[in-house]
């Protein structure tokens, strides 16, 4: 167990290679560094000991099996966890150098610059025009005409803006799933945060909605810091810059507490993770023999 | 891109300053006047316990234990002994739910499990009438319309009909010769009756939808008639629960004040004879509470009432108790 | 329960003939008669009050200023005080009673959860819907009429009374329709940064909002034509007081009540009058929280 894990760990610095990578990793900035996080439910341990850093402007993607940790650890880096009770977080998650889990950082603070993307859509039973101003006006912003300005930007940043824009008033929950989808998005980049992450926002969608939000990343990359968890292999292949791939802790033993706890097995270049992963699991899953 | 944090207190997206903890006072307070009004009630009820105790204390110290609980009850002559009031508010109370008992059984399961979803509707809808009209107007009408004809068409007949026959003749039969009342424990029980089929019924309906569908389908799959299913696998599921429901019922026929204080004769004398005038608890401290200026008057009617708080808050208490652990086993089951 | 079809011929598809048949028709006939043993005197009531007070209802009836005489016949003078002393109080009460309620719900199902305390004031809450209104009739009474001696008795004492009946009730109701409002949308508002006074101000409750008034409705309902808890606090008037703080008041339960008794006829009528528009009151109110169920309450079993 141990050797295995000392394995694990050796596998997640970024690799040091010269192979055609957009970005070379120790170049661009980090955002947000995780370092040793490991979080619990009670006493079971869901995931242990993460360490991998997200880097600006880029499109990270977890991968791996069901119940592997993946969305556990999304939720660590807005401190979402927080509104499970029995949920615990150990290790530090830095964002720009300064950690998110020191005494006295507010996790509302902390949610206003590290924006959430759901699984299932969650539209306000408000209007359009409401939900996109929402988090604006938590924030503050109050007239009219900025308002306006902040909702249009956003509805169009998501793509949402031609079908929407003349019934701002009708009802969030009156557009369809891919709609619905792209209006959370909009609603999340309203407030202009610096990293959207996203929960498997395409798994409840058809092809042609999942397609359009595959576009609309690749176009507020430039602005924001992304990072997705994804069911689909081709998704996070088509999509990602660097891809992380969690699995589930073999254990030999039977009876441990660990049976099931999920671990970071491999980080790097999407194009090396899918093309020449260095880990028996992570060839086992990319192509498509695992999971 | 350099990851330098900005000193701006403002904190655009970007840098990690601003971070800090501000728990704002708004949301502070909020959840402090929530905590409040969540108190609230634990505040009435100490309160209620409290307060209507210290102003009962005379009746106790003039009348002691046994005074209390005396038939004699005589405020002109300073006897205030509520035996009869208590015996009268348990007899109507089981009158109604031994009425109310199968009827909202009957209609619970007519609703949940013979009527089709969408006539369901109308049923319910009466029902929630029945639940909205005033115990005031029922006892207006119990009064005016209910009693004259029980006493001139009913009374009399089911009386002579079992007068002389061994237990029914000393609960239904003549009381000194032709004497039977209209306004009686027995015509008060019925509307008591009426008056809480509703939330019997609808508590009961509640208990019975817990019973899993995967049990209900198999006695179906067996090529059981409706009734047999519902003998089988509802009624043993949910005759707990029922019961519970039933208790409730019985703290709200209890606590039920004007048709006590309308339809009952207002006589405060105990007697098997249900179809005679009787008195209960809540009756006489309506009817006479404006006379009651002297001190121990006023302290027995509000005891009275102390008393009727602890008896209903322990029947509630049992009920709901009874009622959650039915729903608990039926979720577990499930 | 099994059945057996032993013996049977191979191949019978009739309905299980016999006894089986007839005690389940007579089952669910059993069940029917419930039924109408619920209708009829529901029917006899409505019928009685529309009959005997549709009649002694005028204009004049339902806002003269002064309640006559009891002697006087039902064509002189009528139940106005009452009419405005019942809208008054039930509303004061209501005042008190729907933000409290409310509230309370928000502090069990948003800041509670299953601690103890909560569980307490949840499971406490229950136990005092059952608590008979005459108690808190008298309990206002006590606290509030006693020591302030005879000005005591005023409206704005029922509305204690009744506020005190309520509570439970909108607390109970709330607390259902808040559960039922989706946790995904409060994700959504914590991950845009919304503190939790916040997101349940701007999110969790305007998304509850039609269950909870509809739940408002039903228990003003019930307090509009509740009598004991007034018998106690709002003493005797028999003009109209508009001032529900000063001065006794009366309302059109309480003046049922005091009429049913009445030798005059006169009285008696005013009586089925004041009935007629006792039930007439509770009834908009129920209709009124059906239609809100209907068109805003979004999530509803």
């Amino acid at each position: 167990m141990e050797q295995q894990e000392q394995k694990v760990t050796a596998k997640l610095q970024p690799p040091q290679t010269t192979q055609a990578e957009t970005y070379a990793a120790t170049d661009a900035a980090k955002v947000l560094d995780a370092r040793n996080v490991s979080v619990y439910y009670g006493s079971f341990r869901a995931v242990t000991d993460v360490s991998l850093p997200i880097y600006q402007n880029q499109i990270t993607a977890f991968i791996g099996p069901s119940g592997c940790g993946k969305t556990t650890v999304l939720r660590t880096l807005n401190r979402m966890n927080d509104l499970i009770p029995a949920a615990r977080v150990e290790g530090d998650v830095q964002y720009h150098g300064a950690s998110l889990y020191a005494r006295g950082v507010s996790p509302t603070a902390v949610r206003r610059r590290i924006g959430m993307v759901f699984q299932k859509p969650n539209p306000f039973p408000k209007s359009i025009y409401e939900n996109v101003a929402y988090g604006p006006r938590i924030n503050g912003i109050r007239g009219r005409s900025r308002l306006d300005e902040i909702v249009e930007r956003s509805l169009r940043q998501a793509a949402l803006w031609d079908e929407v824009k003349d019934r701002l008033n009708k009802s969030g929950l009156s557009l369809s799933g891919g709609q619905a989808q792209r209006l959370c998005i909009a609603r999340t980049l309203a407030v202009e945060p610096d990293v959207v992450l996203m929960d498997e926002p395409c798994s409840a969608l058809d092809p042609i909605a999942t397609g359009r939000i595959e576009d609309l990343m690749q176009e507020i990359k430039s602005r924001y810091t992304i990072v997705i968890v994804t069911h689909n292999m081709q998704q996070a292949a088509r999509v990602s810059d660097r891809t992380a791939f969690f699995s589930v802790l073999r254990d030999e033993k039977p009876g441990q507490s660990d049976i099931r706890t999920g671990v970071l097995v491999e980080y790097g270049a999407t194009q090396q993770i899918f093309e020449d992963p260095r880990d028996d699991r992570t060839q086992a899953y990319v192509t498509g023999r695992m999971g | 891109m350099s990851a330098t944090i900005q000193a701006d207190p403002a904190g655009p997206a970007g840098s990690a300053s601003g971070l800090s903890l501000r728990r704002p006072f708004g949301d502070r307070a909020f959840q402090v006047t929530a905590l409040v009004s969540g108190l609230l009630v634990l505040a009435i009820l100490v309160l209620i316990a409290v307060t209507m105790s210290q102003q009962s204390t005379t009746w106790f110290t003039t009348e002691g234990w046994s005074g209390i609980f005396s038939v004699d009850w005589d405020p002109a002559h300073g006897k205030f002994g509520a035996m009869s009031f208590v015996y009268g508010t348990v007899v109507v109370s089981l009158i109604a739910i031994i009425i109310a008992y199968p009827v909202s059984m009957g209609v619970a399961l007519l609703l949940n499990e013979v009527v089709p979803r969408r006539w369901a509707q109308p049923i319910v809808y009466a029902i929630d009438l029945l639940a909205v009209v005033p115990s005031v107007v029922w006892g207006l009408w119990g009064f005016a319309v209910l009693i004259p004809w029980l006493q001139t068409t009913i009374y009399p007949h089911v009386a002579s009909a079992v007068n002389g026959i061994w237990i029914l003749g000393n609960l239904f039969g003549f009381l000194n010769g032709n004497y039977v009342s209209g306004a009686s424990f027995f015509t008060a029980g019925v509307i008591l009756a009426i008056m809480i089929t509703p939330i019997v019924t609808s508590v009961s309906r509640e208990v019975i939808a817990t019973v899993p569908a995967a049990d209900k389908e198999g006695a179906y799959a067996l090529g059981a008639t409706r009734w047999e299913m519902i003998r089988g696998v509802v009624w043993p599921h949910s005759q707990t629960g029922i019961v519970g429901a039933t208790l409730l019922g019985l703290g709200r026929a209890m606590g039920e004040t004007i048709v006590v204080a309308l339809v009952m004769g207002s006589a405060p004398v105990i007697t098997s004879h249900l179809f005679t005038p009787g008195y209960a608890m809540p009756g006489v401290i309506a009817n006479q509470f404006g006379e009651a200026t002297v001190g121990v008057f006023r302290a027995a009617l509000i005891g009275m009432g102390v008393l009727l708080f602890l008896l209903t808050i322990i029947i509630n208490l049992s009920a709901r108790a009874i009622v959650g652990r039915n729903a608990r086993r039926m979720r577990g089951a499930a | 329960m099994a059945v057996t079809a032993a013996g049977r011929p191979a191949v019978d598809l009739g309905e299980p003939g016999g006894w089986r048949r007839a005690k389940n028709r007579l089952a669910v006939g059993a069940m029917w008669f419930a039924f109408l043993c619920m209708l009829v005197p529901l029917g006899f009531v409505l019928a009685g009050v529309i009959i005997k007070g549709a009649s002694v209802i005028t204009w004049q009836f339902l806002t003269s200023s002064t309640i006559p005489p009891n002697v006087l016949p039902a064509n002189i003078g009528g139940m106005g005080p009452a009419v405005v002393g019942t809208l008054e109080i039930t509303a004061f009460a209501a005042v008190i009673a729907i933000p409290l309620g409310v509230l309370g719900a928000v502090y069990l199902n948003e800041y509670g959860g299953n601690r103890p305390l909560a569980r307490l004031i949840s499971f406490m809450s229950d136990v005092m819907t059952g608590v008979p209104s005459i108690v808190m009739g008298l309990f206002i009474f006590t606290v509030w009429v006693i020591p302030h001696g005879l000005t005591g008795y005023s409206g704005m004492a029922g509305s204690f009374a009744l506020a005190c009946l309520m509570l439970p009730i909108v607390i109970r109701s709330s607390y259902e329709m808040l559960r039922l409002v989706p946790d995904s949308l409060r994700e959504g508002s914590y991950a845009l940064g919304a503190t939790k006074a916040r997101v349940t101000l701007t999110v969790v409750l305007p998304a509850a909002a039609g269950g909870i008034v509809s739940g408002a409705l039903l228990a003003v309902a019930r307090a509009a034509g509740e009598t004991a808890p007034l018998l106690f606090t709002i003493g005797f008037a028999l003009t109209t007081n508009a001032n529900l703080f000063s001065g006794a008041n009366t309302a059109l339960s309480t003046q049922i009540f005091d009429n049913v008794l009445q030798p005059y006829t006169g009285a008696v009528d005013r009586g089925w009058g004041a009935a007629l528009t006792l039930i007439v009151i509770a009834f908009i109110f129920m209709l009124a929280a059906r239609i809100v169920t209907a068109r805003f309450a979004r999530y509803s079993r």
